[in-house]
Order: C-alpha cells, then sequence, then structure tokens
C-alpha cells in the first residue's frame, strides 16, 4: 500500500475533533478534502501516525452572509460550493473569478476553502486572494478556545501557517470591499488550472478627489508565501492612477517587492518580468472598475 | 496500528461490507478488493484523471480518497455506463470518433464527462477544452476526444 499506517480517527463534532487534536498533538494530521495531503501520503512524504478526518463534521460546512456585508465561509465548505455560490458571486467577486482557477473540478468537488488555507502553497488563488481582500481566520482548540488571525499574519512561510497542531481552522470570513474600490485576479500557468507561475489579486481604492488610497496589490507564486507589495502601494498612495503611475508601480514591484526563485516552472528573471506585466495589467483593471468603469 | 474497519458501500448499485485498513486508497480498493478494474491508475497524486469516478454523484479522484471515507457512501465508476452489447451514448461516440487509442486515460474521461454533460448538454468547444483539463492522454493529441464529446452530447440531446 502507498501511504503508511496511521491510526484513523472520524469525530462528528468540532468538540471531538479539538479533542482528538489535544491528544496526539504533532503526530496527528487533519484530513480534510485530501487534495494535497493525500498526495504527499502516497509519495510517503508525509506520514502522520494518526490522520483525524474531519469530513463528518458537518456543521464546518456553510457558505453565509456576513453582518457586516461580506461573508462567512466554514471551513470544511468544497471548493465547487464556493465556486457555485450566489452570494460569494455578488459579495466577492474575486473569490468568484478565483475558484474555477484552482486545479479542476474533480479536485475541487473535494477540496475545502479550508485546506487550500491550512495548506499554505505559496501557488494557491486562495492564499494570494485572502491577503488582498483582508480575510480573517477563526481558530480554535480545546485548551485554548478560539481565536481570529487575519490573512496578513497567517502565512508566516513554505507550507507554513500560524496554526499550532492542537488547532483547527474553523472559519474564513471575507469582508466586504471597501468603498470605491475595485479588483483585478490575474495569473499566467503554463496550461490551464495548473498551479500560477506568478499571480496577482488587486483591490484599488479611491478616495473622493480619485486619488488611490489603501490600495493593495499581492503576489504569489513568487515566494515562500503570498507577497504583499508595499512599495508599490507606496508609488500609488495619494496619487491619480494614471497609466504613468501605475506602470511605476508594477515596476516598482517587480524591482522592489518580490524575490522570486527559479525553478523547473520558470527562471526568476521571467517572473518577476511576469510581476511587472501583471501587476500592471491587474491595477490598470481594478482602478478602472473603481472609477465605474 | 493494521486495524481494519468495517465498511458499507454502495457501488453502482450493490453494496459491498467489506474490512479495510484505512490506508487503503478507494482506487485500489475499487480494483484490487472488489475486482473492479475499469477504474485505471495513473499517476496517484491527482494529477492524470484516469481514477476519476463519481463519489455521491460529484466527479473525484479516487487515489486522492481512502476506502474508509467511502462507508456509508455511493460510487460509481465506469462499469456503470454501458456494456459492450449496449454502450453509453459517451462511449459510442468515443468509438465511433476514434477518441481512444490504448484506452489508458478513457474510463476517466467517461468519468468526467458523464456528469459534465448531465450539467451543460451543449458545451462549447472552449468549455469541453475546460472540463477535460484535469484528464491526460497520451494518445490522442486530444482532438479525437474533443470532437467525440461534440459527438456524444449530440446524441445526449437527441
Ligand atoms: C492535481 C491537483 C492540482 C491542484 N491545483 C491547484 C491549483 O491550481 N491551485 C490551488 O490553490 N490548489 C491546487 N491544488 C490543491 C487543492 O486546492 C487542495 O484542495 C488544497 O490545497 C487543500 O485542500 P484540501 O481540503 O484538499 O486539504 P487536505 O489535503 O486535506 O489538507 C491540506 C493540509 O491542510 C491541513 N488542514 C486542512 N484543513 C484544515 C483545517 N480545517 N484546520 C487545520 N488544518 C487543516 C491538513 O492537515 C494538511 O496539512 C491542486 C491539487 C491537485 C491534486
Ligand atoms: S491516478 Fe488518480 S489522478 Fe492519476
Ligand atoms: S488513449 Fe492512450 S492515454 Fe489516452
Amino acid at each position: 500500500m502507498k501511504p503508511a499506517a496511521f491510526e484513523y480517527l472520524a469525530p462528528t463534532t468540532t468538540e471531538e475533533a479539538l479533542a482528538r487534536l489535544a491528544e496526539h498533538g504533532w503526530a496527528a494530521k487533519v484530513l480534510a478534502g485530501g487534495q494535497s495531503l493525500v498526495p504527499m501520503m502516497n509519495f510517503r512524504l508525509a506520514q502522520p501516525s494518526v490522520l483525524v478526518d474531519i469530513n463528518r463534521i458537518a456543521d464546518l460546512a456553510y457558505i453565509e452572509p456576513a453582518r457586516d456585508g461580506g461573508v462567512r465561509i466554514g471551513a470544511m465548505t468544497r471548493q465547487a460550493q464556493v465556486e457555485r455560490d450566489p452570494t460569494v458571486a455578488s459579495r466577492l467577486p474575486m473569490i468568484h473569478e478565483a475558484m474555477p482557477k484552482i486545479a479542476y473540478p474533480a479536485v475541487r468537488s473535494r477540496g475545502t476553502i479550508g485546506g487550500t488555507i491550512a495548506h499554505a502553497d505559496p501557488s494557491a488563488e486562495l492564499v494570494g486572494a485572502s491577503v488582498a481582500l483582508r480575510a480573517r481566520f477563526r481558530i480554535g482548540s480545546r485548551d485554548r478556545g478560539e481565536r481570529w488571525v487575519p490573512a496578513e499574519e497567517f502565512f508566516v512561510g513554505l507550507f507554513t501557517t500560524a496554526l499550532e497542531p492542537d488547532e483547527l481552522l474553523l472559519e474564513v470570513h471575507v469582508p466586504p470591499m471597501p468603498a470605491h474600490s475595485g479588483w483585478a485576479f490575474l495569473e499566467v500557468a503554463r496550461r490551464h488550472h495548473d498551479f500560477a507561475l506568478v499571480g496577482v489579486a488587486a483591490v484599488a481604492a479611491l478616495d473622493s478627489k480619485g486619488r488611490s488610497d489603501g490600495t493593495r496589490l499581492v503576489f504569489f507564486s513568487v515566494g515562500e508565501g503570498p507577497v504583499e507589495a508595499h512599495a508599490a502601494a507606496a508609488v500609488l498612495q495619494g496619487q491619480v492612477p494614471t497609466p504613468e503611475v501605475i506602470r511605476e508601480a508594477a515596476e516598482t514591484a517587480g524591482d522592489a517587492d518580490v524575490d522570486p526563485q527559479s525553478d523547473i516552472n520558470a527562471s526568476a528573471a521571467y517572473r518577476r518580468h511576469l510581476v511587472k506585466v501583471l501587476g500592471q495589467r491587474a491595477l490598470a483593471q481594478a482602478f478602472l472598475r473603481a472609477q465605474g468603469g | 496500528m493494521n486495524i481494519e474497519y468495517p465498511i458499507s458501500v454502495t457501488v453502482n448499485g450493490t453494496r459491498y461490507d467489506r474490512d479495510v485498513e484505512p490506508r487503503l486508497l478507494l482506487s485500489d480498493f475499487l480494483r484490487h478488493d472488489l475486482g473492479l478494474t475499469g477504474t485505471h491508475v495513473g499517476c496517484e497524486h491527482g494529477v492524470c484523471g484516469a481514477c476519476t469516478v463519481l463519489f455521491n454523484g460529484q466527479p473525484v479522484r479516487s487515489c486522492l480518497m481512502f476506502a474508509v471515507q467511502a462507508d456509508g457512501q455511493e460510487v460509481t465508476t465506469v462499469e456503470a455506463l454501458g456494456t459492450p452489447d449496449d454502450l453509453h451514448p459517451i462511449q459510442e461516440a468515443f468509438l465511433e470518433a476514434h477518441g481512444a487509442q490504448c484506452g489508458y486515460c478513457t474510463p476517466g474521461f467517461f468519468m468526467t464527462l458523464v456528469p459534465f454533460l448531465e450539467e451543460n448538454p451543449d458545451p462549447t468547444e472552449e468549455e469541453i477544452r475546460e472540463a477535460i483539463a484535469g484528464n491526460l492522454c497520451r494518445c490522442t493529441g486530444y482532438q479525437h476526444i474533443v470532437d467525440a464529446v461534440k459527438l456524444a452530447a449530440a446524441k445526449l440531446g437527441s
């Protein structure tokens, strides 16, 4: 058999799952959709001695409109459900557009929103989008109760998050888009639905005089985690987003904000080039939407 | 740690009660324990799509699920589609449009296409290519597969 042997636990409530995780600590792994964990187990890159399968916890799968105008999504909600949900489509158009870019239908029918966040693949679409949208994650543990962690603090490194071994990601809360804002979500991949070589999530925001105010540009697949382009945002801040300003911001992102690596799929120089090209396109599109275009 | 768990799974309408080790993949359960070798296994990490089956009606990679997770659930494999004498319209279309050569990838394509064509009975070529993006074929170059899907849509529609 491919995976190493493990003890299998299938709790039906969150409390029970948290208790099992508290008992087993580092020895245990959470099994959500299995679309990232099972490949690693088949290769024996992951050999957890205890698997806590949370697929039977019905309470963790839901999509609800949040009171602040955003959306609350339970961690075990399948990616396919998020993709088809009308509340997500109307309130979170960036997420709606990003969903079909994740893998293939047969992967999205099992893969969960919590799994893609907790796995923290630096190429994952929702890792980048959640930072750009300022999502917050609700996390629970048996011994310390619940806490909220903002996306900007949650992703701490390559496949590494703020989650402790006894914790479960419970909910993703995405706030509504800011007033007078627009968005864009673009990526370049070698084949449709492959992991992106470079991707970008942009939220452009304007003040009452039409100047950029608090615009956010987040790249993925260019580092050990999502990369927020702070230098590019500083170029934009307080400026009317003319094509020249947008180009300067995108160039700054490529030169100062990212430090991509070469791998089998793309060289560092090509990735840097893509950051500039996609950054420029994304900003232009997002500002156009912010201006009501 | 090699404890076996009793599971009861309905596959193609038949209920099977078996004891399985939790690390047994659903794909291996179907092939080795039930002898349903129509479900093929290529990469075993979710990339090739050869192992696609329906799990409670949804397409999934059977190489990325454990058989224990199918306890109490319904699985549909390619064996449920047609017989040599009475082919399913999708199978007929692949035969007529030369959508299969060696056939290794074919069951995965079928199980991807069944729910796709149910949901989208009259797809454009672009939609067809999107739908099969997660299934690898090393023989056909895909063009005949795309033709077969168009033919299948026409057959199912009429
Ligand atoms: C062929 C293929 C192509 C893919 N392409 C893409 C792509 O283009 N873009 C993309 O973003 N993804 C892609 N994926 C990954 C896919 O989106 C996964 O579904 C996702 O990364 C993990 O979600 P999961 O629910 O399957 O989690 P699992 O695989 O079950 O778990 C992943 C990790 O997260 C942990 N975990 C899961 N849920 C929780 C939780 N609630 N609390 C705490 N820890 C948890 C697990 O312990 C494990 O370490 C691809 C996968 C495959 C097989
Ligand atoms: S064998 Fe399952 S996807 Fe390749
Ligand atoms: S027909 Fe041979 S792999 Fe597709």
